[in-house]
């Protein structure tokens, strides 16, 4: 076997290896940016609210995905427990995606409207007074840390320039939309209602003087695997298997 | 051994590194204290604070062992000063990184004890990342960069390439370690597995990469050695891999130039085979081609036998590296990944066997004539039982990989057992086989207890073999509950009840952690009186020498 030029000169060796390691992940990887069909066209999905997406900073930021994925395998069991498969225009805003690899807690693709904002915050505040058997760590500082929601705008600027279609009126009124979706009484609702179609609106946490850090993440919850218009869409039409 | 005497004249020339090297801490310093007085974000803020004192402290120390004097280290053939310091900080933070795992493992089994409602920072959700970065790139890391640099100048018989440009590898990846750590307790994370520090700390790492290559790479120029030496291949194949993984992996949109935060370049189906792409070849290119480097090294040396087979190493390494990085969508079966990307990964996966085989038989049968020295080597019997578990879980991996048993095993803790009957018995035993080897050669001085190394050995042994059997049980049992159907055709349990059962498993795997971790201990405990109070290796050179000597 003539190995020898490669193992007497660095250069082709350093040449060969990256030859050698770029062939799979560009054969994988590339062409699920511009083959058809590898997102889905449904209709529903929109960009997450201001207040949506500082909650989901908050589950970022939290580790939430170590524990709890949020993607729904196409089987049996699964589409019983959690609802109907993820699909992939579901998780297309989301910057990064937060499928998860582990369930050491449900999935969370779908929680949306499952249980009752009071359910979350006590949930979050004291896991085991609610499921005795849970091992989730306590949240209670959430219900108490005002958001910090200052750069809101360059949040959704930041987003638009990573491809997701926030429009400028969305983002020139992301303030106004964010205080609006945390409280019921407020002025903009309509505005911002129109500006995201599907967004509830309301005092998440039950505590009208501020907006908390609990505010967001349970606007965020609240709204996971809601947007998709399933009565719409065909899962058996050619132009969705994939 | 080689000493030569230092051949440059006595004063010393100009050289590059000693302005580039200042060069880098100086900018490093500057730029963190401009986030630390300008930033809006405390996080950022914070992180300019420790990144700055970091830079300050070895802006200190380079002066000191650098300014008008030549370090004692440059007048010696090899650099070993920089090598010493890796393996100090290997056993530390492999201490630290064991010690926390210890103590997320004992979060799940008794929360009601291991929570503190008024301390985010103690929350799994961001001591998970501090346990998985610790182990695998503080500890992991710093044992391949040691052992990378003793190995590449032992086998080009060349001192290490740049001077101190091999400090700034070392002190700026545990510098990134140190930012990293200190950001998950803070909250700052890009949530991408193996891959949660943000941008900045990203592109501080692509500095200290870019120098860590060029450090191996001009090592390998200067080599006085014909061939380049099989070990080097693995490693060279290491740290390109891991570039390119970590730049492509690592693609952001900071919120500003003064926030923590970012938002990653691509997203949803996209980012999720980015993702598992890097994740997975982290698994085999740090974790699988970086430490069979150090396997192909210390196990010749150690048993005092050649490689077994020149070929199959040929062929097990341009294989092996072409094929895994075909493998990371077996992460994502049955989800929203297009089907053929599915079957791609989980095809490729299987052929991954092939390869993985032909390396553990490769180190394996390097023992052939050998066989006798197990029984009196326990430094040698860590090494090839870590090349065991390396065959075990390159067969694990693959069967997991085939979508009906992922079906099952995916999203259980089976997956957490896999990847520590790989990390704790192939990464692991080989990391610390190679710290036994390392610690004597370096310092010349006899290994302290040969004892004590059976009692690390059995002890560790014992906590694989509770924390991988508890897993494995643990996860079929998850995956099965999940799946049961009562006689009505409903599902038969709550998710509730599942957690409920694991909680027999889970303090099992804790007992498993703890004595792993004891393990470790006795290990630092050997090394550091091996250090201070060993006794120099007489005339009778140990066994790594010898075979250095007939070169």
């Amino acid at each position: 076997m003539n190995h020898a030029w490669l193992e007497k000169n660095s250069a082709f060796l350093l040449i060969g290896i990256i030859l050698v390691i770029a062939i799979g992940g560009l054969v994988e990887i590339a062409p699920l940016f511009w083959v058809g069909g590898t997102v889905e066209k449904v209709s529903g999905m929109r960009p997450y609210t201001p207040l949506e997406l500082e909650g989901r900073n908050i589950y970022v930021r939290e580790g939430c995905y170590v524990c709890h994925s949020q993607q729904i395998r196409t089987l049996r069991d699964e589409v019983e427990r959690y609802g109907h498969y993820s699909l992939a225009a579901e998780s297309m805003y989301d910057h990064p995606f937060q499928w998860g690899s582990e369930r050491t807690g449900p999935d969370l693709a779908r929680v949306g409207g499952k249980y009752s904002d009071q359910w979350h915050q006590s949930h979050m505040i004291d896991p085991r007074a609610v499921v005795p058997e849970s091992i989730m760590p306590p949240y209670k500082f959430l219900f108490s840390t005002p958001l910090d929601y200052r750069d809101i705008k360059k949040i959704l600027v930041t987003n638009r320039e990573v491809g997701v279609p926030y429009t400028q009126e969305q983002i020139d009124n992301a303030k106004q939309d964010l205080e609006a979706q945390a409280d019921p009484n407020a002025d903009g609702l309509d505005a911002m209602q129109k500006r995201y179609p599907k967004a509830q609106a309301r005092d998440f946490d039950g505590n009208p003087d501020t907006i908390t850090e609990g505010d967001a993440l349970i606007a965020y919850l609240q709204m996971l695997g809601t947007l998709v218009d399933f009565k719409s869409y065909r899962a058996t039409a050619p132009e969705n298997r994939r | 051994m080689q000493v030569e005497t230092m051949r440059a004249p006595a004063q010393t020339p100009w050289r590059f590194d000693h302005y580039f090297v200042p060069l880098v801490i100086f900018f490093g310093l500057v730029a963190s204290l401009i986030e630390a007085a300008r930033s809006p974000d405390p996080r950022m803020v914070a992180q300019g604070w420790i990144f700055g004192v970091c830079m300050a402290v070895t802006g200190v120390w380079y002066m000191w062992m650098y300014a008008s004097r030549t370090p004692a280290d440059e007048k010696q053939f090899y650099a070993e000063a920089v090598i010493k310091a890796g393996v100090g900080a290997s056993m530390f933070w492999g201490i630290a990184g064991m010690l926390v795992g210890v103590i997320i493992a004992l979060q799940l089994s008794f929360p009601h004890l291991f929570y503190f409602a008024d301390e985010p920072w103690t929350n799994f959700g961001r001591l998970r990342p501090l346990h998985t970065s610790a182990v695998i790139f503080a500890f992991g890391g710093n044992v391949l960069i040691a052992t990378s640099f003793y190995v590449v100048q032992r086998t080009c018989r060349a001192r290490l390439f740049g001077g101190s440009l091999s400090w700034l590898v070392f002190w700026g990846y545990n510098i990134f370690i140190v930012l990293a750590g200190t950001g998950y307790l803070l909250g700052i994370s890009e949530s991408r597995e193996y891959a949660e520090p943000e941008w900045y700390a990203d592109l501080w790492l692509t500095i200290v990469w870019v120098c860590y290559l060029v450090v191996f790479l001009g090592t390998l120029i200067r080599r006085k050695e014909p061939h380049i030496y099989v070990a080097n291949w693995f490693y060279l194949s290491f740290i390109i891999t891991i570039a390119v993984l970590h730049v492509v992996n690592n693609l952001s949109m900071p919120v500003s130039l003064l926030e923590s935060k970012s938002y990653s370049l691509f997203s949803g189906v996209q980012d999720a085979l980015t993702q598992w792409w890097y994740g997975h070849n982290a698994v085999g290119f740090f974790l699988t081609a970086g430490f069979l480097g150090i396997m192909y090294y210390f196990i010749p040396k150690r048993a005092e036998r050649p490689v077994y087979s020149y070929r199959l190493s040929i062929i097990h390494f341009w294989s092996l590296i072409f094929i895994y990085i075909w493998a990371g969508p077996h992460h994502l079966l049955y989800t929203a990944l297009p089907e053929w990307a599915q079957t791609l990964g989980m095809t490729f996966s299987i052929i991954l066997w092939m390869p993985s085989w032909g390396g553990m038989i490769n180190g394996m049968m390097t023992l052939s004539g050998a066989w006798d020295k197990l029984r009196t080597d326990p430094v040698l019997r860590m090494m090839v039982v870590s090349v065991a578990f390396y065959g075990m879980a390159t067969f694990e991996g693959p069967a997991m990989s085939v979508k009906a048993v992922n079906a099952l095993s995916h999203y259980t803790n089976w997956t957490i057992g896999h990847v520590h009957s790989g990390a704790l018995g192939w990464v692991g035993y080989v990391s610390f086989g190679a710290l036994y080897c390392l610690v004597p050669w370096l310092w010349k001085k006899k290994l302290y207890s040969n004892a004590l190394v059976e009692w690390h050995f059995w002890i560790s042994t014992l906590g694989i073999v509770l924390y991988i059997t508890s897993m494995w049980v643990a996860g079929i049992m998850q995956g099965l509950m999940w799946r049961a159907y009562n006689e009505f055709g409903f599902l038969e349990y709550a998710f509730s009840e599942t957690v409920l059962a694991m909680h027999p498993y889970y303090i099992i795997r804790a007992l498993g952690g703890i004595l792993y971790l004891a393990g470790t201990l006795i290990m630092a405990f050997n090394l550091w009186k091996t250090i201070r109070s060993g006794v120099p290796a007489t005339a009778a050179a140990p066994a790594g020498l010898v075979a250095e000597a007939a070169q």
